[in-house]
């Protein structure tokens, strides 16, 4: 069988989260693993899932989103009310599959919601509106009361007691308590493939085409017949999905599930987008890469303290100013041509 | 009268938000890009006149002066260091990153010299305020002279674009970048004075905002910043009435729904406010909707 050069990159993506699965693995089994990193793996593979989602609408979209974990922050909420109400009725496998599905479908509902109105936008109106509707879901999630008890289901923007027999879902500011803890490394590691499967495969069809031909130019998609609003959709959807999930994996990671900016403010969204344009936009690999590494830097700098932020920040700076400066290309394309011709001789 | 009240307190936060994002909306129209560190160069400002007054002992008035001369030359600094050399990259995504890279850059440098505990800042109006209506409708100090603080900025900002030449160019250069080097206009110059500009109000803005909040974190700074640019955004986005039209709506919204809403739904309302505004006119409420040619 020959493969083509697509498929032979996509092939080296899956490789690489693989063999970094099997790295981990060995070393958890010989006990290299200090209890401190195998508690980040979860979360850095989660933020990879969101990486690749959001590159979805950046980097092949070509549009700026800022609400991100907003959709997290939905897909989370979700799974963790279906999985809180049914953690006594349901056993631990078949709950979080449907945890999973829950939390996807909804986040892809409210992509396609929040998508109607914010699509029609461009460039940074979009980015803002985004932004902003992230916080709100966010403020909503934070302040909203559910419980049920023999009356039946109550919702409220205030705290409110209990009558007889019942249980308080989502307690205000307070958020989702004692989501069972189903999310694994391995399962992460499953989900990352899954997502990276959907979004490669995407990019490469003739769907995938459609949208990158909107992100180069809009109007002459337009006239060749290409649906504009049909394919945005399509790849906010997916995108908003795609966050809903991680969000999943996120919520089943810690028993206390709190809508604070923490983990769901704008600032969330900003981190994952860093990951996005440092991966390289368009970048699916990249994008997996870098978050990877720019999760675990800082925690990896833990020993400097106060300082490691002001390091991560200084990188930051440099890698863009190196990466985009127009002189700083053209100095570089210069060694490099220097180079080859040394090499050539 | 209570309603009263609390219309004032909105129209003088509101105040405070419109003069941050005049800068925002400065910057913005000149070189298209989102400041996301202009929110914490607020923080810097408020820290700056924070250490000239408690720890060097200096009068209100002299301390806001360092600190306007401190952000203006921190702004113009930043400008030069991170983002002038990407001016023309391929994207524009690139100057949004280091504009990020700088907030954290400048929030984390905050957090090492003054640490992560609130300092109470003492405010910079001594005046006790007006008693109204028999002492009934009470207004502080800190809300008369933060909203004459706002008025005299906008006129005197829309005096000095109209009027002067540095403001003609920064008009020219909003306009048409390639247009403007060709008739003359250094528009490295009129950047950097914009930057200057934005920056010295956000220091002014920084001293109302702690007068009028009295806590002072290294991400005090943050949250205004966002508010300040949806600000920008609703009133149309380059448009400087446009700010503060934005400004003091958003003001007023917070206030008021905080007050007869809800605490914690506020923010949500006030963002509601601005998908609402956009959805009825995409370029904000005095922006100019420029069509796409082919």
């Amino acid at each position: 069988m020959k493969l083509t050069k697509v498929s032979k990159r996509n092939l080296i993506t899956y490789g690489i989260v693989i063999a970094f699965y099997i790295i981990i693995q060995i070393l958890n089994l010989t006990g290299n693993l200090s209890s401190h990193m195998e508690g980040l793996l979860v979360p850095m593979t989660y933020y990879s899932i969101v990486a690749v989602a959001l590159n979805l609408t950046v980097g092949i979209l070509g549009e700026l989103s800022l609400g991100h974990a907003g959709f997290m922050c939905i897909g989370a909420f979700s799974a963790s009310l279906f999985s809180v109400a049914t953690k006594e009725t349901m056993n631990g496998g078949l709950r979080f599959f449907l945890a999973l599905v829950i939390g996807t479908v909804m986040a892809a509902i409210f992509g396609f919601l929040i998508g109607i109105p914010v699509l029609r936008l461009k460039g940074d109106y979009l980015a803002i509106v985004t932004l902003a509707f992230g916080e709100i879901i966010k403020n909503i999630l934070a302040a909203v009361y559910l419980g049920y008890d023999e009356a039946g289901l109550h919702i409220s923007f205030k705290s409110f007691v209990l009558q007889g027999e019942g249980k308080m879902l989502i307690n205000g500011a307070m958020g989702i308590q004692g989501t069972p803890s189903d999310s694994s490394f391995t399962i992460a590691i499953v989900i990352l493939l899954i997502s990276l499967f959907i979004v490669q495969n995407l990019v490469n069809s003739r769907d995938g085409r459609a949208i990158m031909s909107i992100r180069d130019n809009r109007i002459a998609s337009e006239s060749v017949g290409i649906n504009v609003v049909k394919y945005k959709m399509l790849a906010f959807v997916i995108s908003a999905a795609i966050a809903g999930t991680a969000g999943v994996l996120f919520s089943h990671n810690t028993s206390t599930l709190t809508a604070t900016s923490t983990y769901f403010g704008y600032n969330v969204s900003i981190m994952i987008l860093v990951y996005v344009v440092l991966g390289g936009i368009g970048n699916i690999r990249g994008s997996v890469i870098a978050a990877s590494i720019l999760y675990i830097l800082p925690e990896m700098l833990r020993g400097l303290s106060n300082y490691r932020m002001l390091i991560y920040s200084i990188v930051l700076i440099v890698i863009m100013l190196i990466n985009w400066a127009p002189k700083a290309i053209e100095v570089r394309e210069k060694y490099v041509t220097l180079l080859k011709r040394r090499f050539a001789k | 009268m209570n309603f009263l009240t609390y219309l004032i307190n909105g129209i003088s936060l509101g105040s405070i938000y419109a003069i941050i994002a005049l800068g925002y909306t400065m910057v913005y129209g000149i070189a298209k890009m989102l400041n996301f560190a202009h929110g914490d160069v607020i923080m810097i400002g408020g820290y700056l006149i924070y250490t000239a007054s408690s720890t060097y002992g200096f009068n209100p008035l002299v301390s806001i002066l360092i600190s306007v001369v401190g952000c203006t030359i921190l702004g113009m600094l930043t400008e030069k260091v991170a983002y002038k050399p990407l001016r023309n990259a391929a994207s524009n995504l690139a100057v949004l990153i280091t504009a990020i890279g700088v907030s954290y850059f400048l929030q984390n440098i905050a957090l090492l010299i003054f640490g992560a505990n609130p300092k109470s800042f003492s405010s910079v109006v001594t005046w006790e305020g007006l008693s109204l209506a028999g002492g009934e409708l009470k207004i502080q100090g800190v809300t008369i002279v933060t909203i004459l603080t706002s008025v005299v900025i906008l006129i005197a900002l829309q005096l000095f674009i109209n009027k002067t030449k540095s403001g003609q160019a920064m008009l020219a250069v909003s306009e048409d970048k390639g247009a403007a080097t060709l008739m003359g206009i250094n528009v490295n110059k009129t950047i950097s004075l914009t930057f200057a500009i934005g920056s010295g109000l956000a220091a002014i803005a920084g001293a109302l905002l702690c007068s009028a909040y009295p806590t002072l974190t290294p991400y005090t700074g943050a949250m205004p910043g966002i508010k300040a640019f949806v600000a920008a955004v609703l009133g149309g986005i380059g448009s400087i009435p446009g700010a503060m039209i934005g400004g003091l709506l958003l003001g007023v919204v917070e206030i008021l729904s905080k007050r007869y809403i809800s605490t914690q739904l506020a923010d949500a309302i006030v963002f509601a406010i601005l998908i609402i505004i956009l959805l009825v006119k995409p370029t904000g409420l005095l922006g100019k909707n420029i069509q796409e040619k082919v």
